[in-house]
């Protein structure tokens, strides 16, 4: 978690003033005592964190006739990822993995410019209303999206469109209607904690820019934006995976099947297959890989993101 | 647009009380870059988020079939008389929220807790179980409904058969069945949750200063002693998130219940009664948006604290 260090610091410098305390991890615990019983309760713990994960690869990696022939509580048979390639076929995966493409890219994108640019007025420059707006902001990320589920569903609906735009004639069914209130619910925690982030970095940066006659924009873009590069990172890896895990807004807007993205997609899973549960496993499989990359590859990002935005408090 | 732009850049005073002389003098260019940098923001934030929040209050009143604007008509407090005398799905879901809210309290983040305590020592394998634990957090709620029915089901699930009841006529149908299945979705959201409050914790944990603990030690103060006197309450930041993450996700808990059986037959939760009063047949939104309502009201209780924590001393300093 090296990467974040000036944020948390500053963060916690609030509750406690003073020396960076980043990496003062486990040493001096006591006496070496004995872990064994710890170790038999993390076990425990562990196995019934992956049995759920495991029975759903091991049913998505057997074909169907085998486990009718053997049953579902069995070794018999054999093991292939034929069940994947029908599922991806047959379901449409690619499509709605697409979809998820391009529902998640643009959102991100938006909300790492808009909230820096926000956290950067709000933290950098003094004036009446910064913390008032910032409050305002990192409610609104709070609230329950069902709260504003039926007011936007209606401005959308009376938001007329060509026909050549928007084959709904409206915003409903369209991509943007999601991308849009993705970027403005996030808006606010990424704002949040960037303007936490901003505020730790020295004054004097931005000071000896305006006496070179930097003007605001030189300042965010050139001097404060690349510092802050660690926290792009964390929030934008964060991002990546609120948007693609969230179900609940396509499931809102978009009344075509074929585009919805992969998660909600999920919810038609059993319609689509019935109940030939091999498929469904390898489906719900399709649709964990992507997050489950991200996870292997850009942990810590990820992790830093989370701790990042709790930090303060 | 422009009007928001106007109001924010006059908002923009030099140096009104900058402590530290951020920046003395704005140019009107500044001025503008600035209004824009704000302003374009807070009219997403506006139009998106805060003025549907005070529509679906206005809704609230009202009776429409979402027609025609025309067909909006005011209905008083006849929505919300509805919902508490005659909507029989309103107070079961009602119950299942605070269930939902103790369980998360009261088992979840504290095995969440446990885990990060446990773990913070310096135990071998640590970053493997650490990864075990989280990776349900990288997982949608709605995935996690589906891969919790596949070890749920009544014929094919792998709980039944670890329980003997596979194919019998005792096999319990986990989501199916409204007399357990809130428990079983509780239980499917606690092996998310929990992995997120220990990794949070385990966060907080290492920030406490050692020195606290060496302290504490050689007062004689033991192990368990140390950690409710000492290190628990210097991690009162990652606590108060705590607390709201809690609290928030068993209002807005949706997508598994969504998942499983669109929030009926067991698992009535107050956003999934929202829902079913926008969308489909029969589309009621005066009902729905009352019931959003509730669901608001409700929520500003933790936004509000959480708020009062996280802003306090901005506001005093």
């Amino acid at each position: 978690m090296s990467i974040i260090k000036p944020a948390p610091a500053a963060a916690r410098g609030n509750d406690v003033a003073g020396a960076p305390r980043t990496g003062t991890g486990g040493k001096s615990r006591g006496p070496a005592r004995n872990h064994l019983g710890i170790h038999i309760f993390l076990i425990v713990m562990a196995a019934m964190w992956l049995v759920p994960l495991g029975w759903t690869v091991f049913t998505s990696l057997r074909p169907k006739a085998d486990t009718d022939k053997y049953g579902y509580f069995s070794l018999g048979g054999s093991f292939n990822f034929d069940n994947f390639v029908e599922a991806w076929t047959r379901g449409g995966f690619a499509q709605y993995a697409w979809n998820s493409v391009l529902i998640t890219v643009p959102s991100v994108i938006l909300i790492l410019f808009f909230a820096s640019m926000m956290a950067f007025a709000v933290s950098r420059v003094s004036w009446k209303f910064n913390v008032t707006l910032l409050i305002m902001f990192t409610a609104g990320n709070l609230l329950p999206p069902q709260v504003l589920a039926a007011p936007l569903f209606q401005m959308f609906k009376q938001f007329e469109l060509p026909y050549s735009v928007s084959d709904s004639g409206n915003l409903l069914n369209t991509y943007i209607s999601v991308i849009a209130v993705d970027t403005a619910f996030q808006i606010g925690f990424v704002t949040f904690v960037l303007s936490n982030y901003m505020k730790a970095l020295s004054p004097e940066l931005t000071e000896a820019a305006l006496v070179d006659g930097a003007g605001i924009w030189r300042q965010y873009w050139e001097i404060i934006l690349p510092l802050c590069r660690p926290a792009l990172a964390a929030m934008g890896t964060l991002e990546v995976i609120f948007i693609y895990n969230d179900f609940f807004w396509p499931l809102l807007f978009i009344q075509s099947g074929d585009r919805l993205p992969l998660t909600t997609a999920v919810n038609n899973l059993q319609g689509q297959f019935l109940s030939d549960y091999n498929l469904i496993a390898a489906g719900a499989m399709i649709t964990a890989i992507p997050a489950l990359i991200i996870y292997l590859l850009l942990q810590r990002h990820f992790v830093a993101g989370l701790t990042l935005g709790s930090s303060k408090g | 647009m422009s009007t928001s732009s106007d109001t924010t850049t006059a908002g923009v005073r030099g140096a009104k009380q900058a402590p530290a002389g951020r920046v003395r003098r704005l140019s009107g260019r500044d001025k503008w870059v600035l209004g824009f940098m704000v302003g374009v923001p807070t009219l997403i934030q506006l139009v998106l988020v805060w003025i549907p929040t005070l529509l679906s209050a206005a809704l609230s009143f009202t009776r429409w079939n979402g027609l025609s604007l025309t067909d909006i008509k005011s209905a008083g407090v006849a929505n919300y008389q509805f919902i508490v005398n005659d909507y029989p799905p309103f107070w079961p879901a009602v119950q299942h929220n605070v269930l939902w809210l103790v369980f998360l309290a009261l088992i979840a983040t504290p095995l969440g807790l446990l885990l990060a305590i446990l773990l913070d020592q310096n135990i071998r394998g640590t970053k493997v179980y650490q990864s075990i634990f989280f990776t349900p957090v990288m997982l949608s709620l709605a995935l996690i409904g589906v891969i919790w029915q596949l070890f749920y089901n009544r014929d094919s699930g792998l709980l039944n058969f670890l329980l003997g009841t596979g194919g019998t006529p005792q096999a319990v149908d986990w989501f199916g069945d409204s007399s357990v299945n809130i428990w079983a979705a509780l239980v499917a959201a606690t092996w998310r949750h929990a992995g997120y409050v220990m990794i949070l914790y385990l966060a907080g944990l290492k920030g406490v200063d050692p020195t606290l603990r060496e302290a504490a030690q050689i007062d004689g103060a033991n192990a368990v002693q140390t950690f409710f006197r000492v290190i628990f309450p210097a991690m009162r930041p990652v606590n108060v998130i705590i607390i709201v993450i809690t609290v928030i996700e068993s209002l807005r808990a949706f997508d598994i219940v969504y998942v499983i059986n669109r929030g009926t037959n067991g698992l009535e939760l107050i956003s999934a009664l929202v829902i079913q009063n926008l969308v489909g047949e029969g589309q009621v939104i005066g009902v729905g948006s009352a019931l959003a309502v509730i669901l608001l009201v409700i929520s500003l209780v933790p936004i509000t604290f959480y708020l009062s924590r996280a802003f306090g001393k901005d506001k005093e300093a």
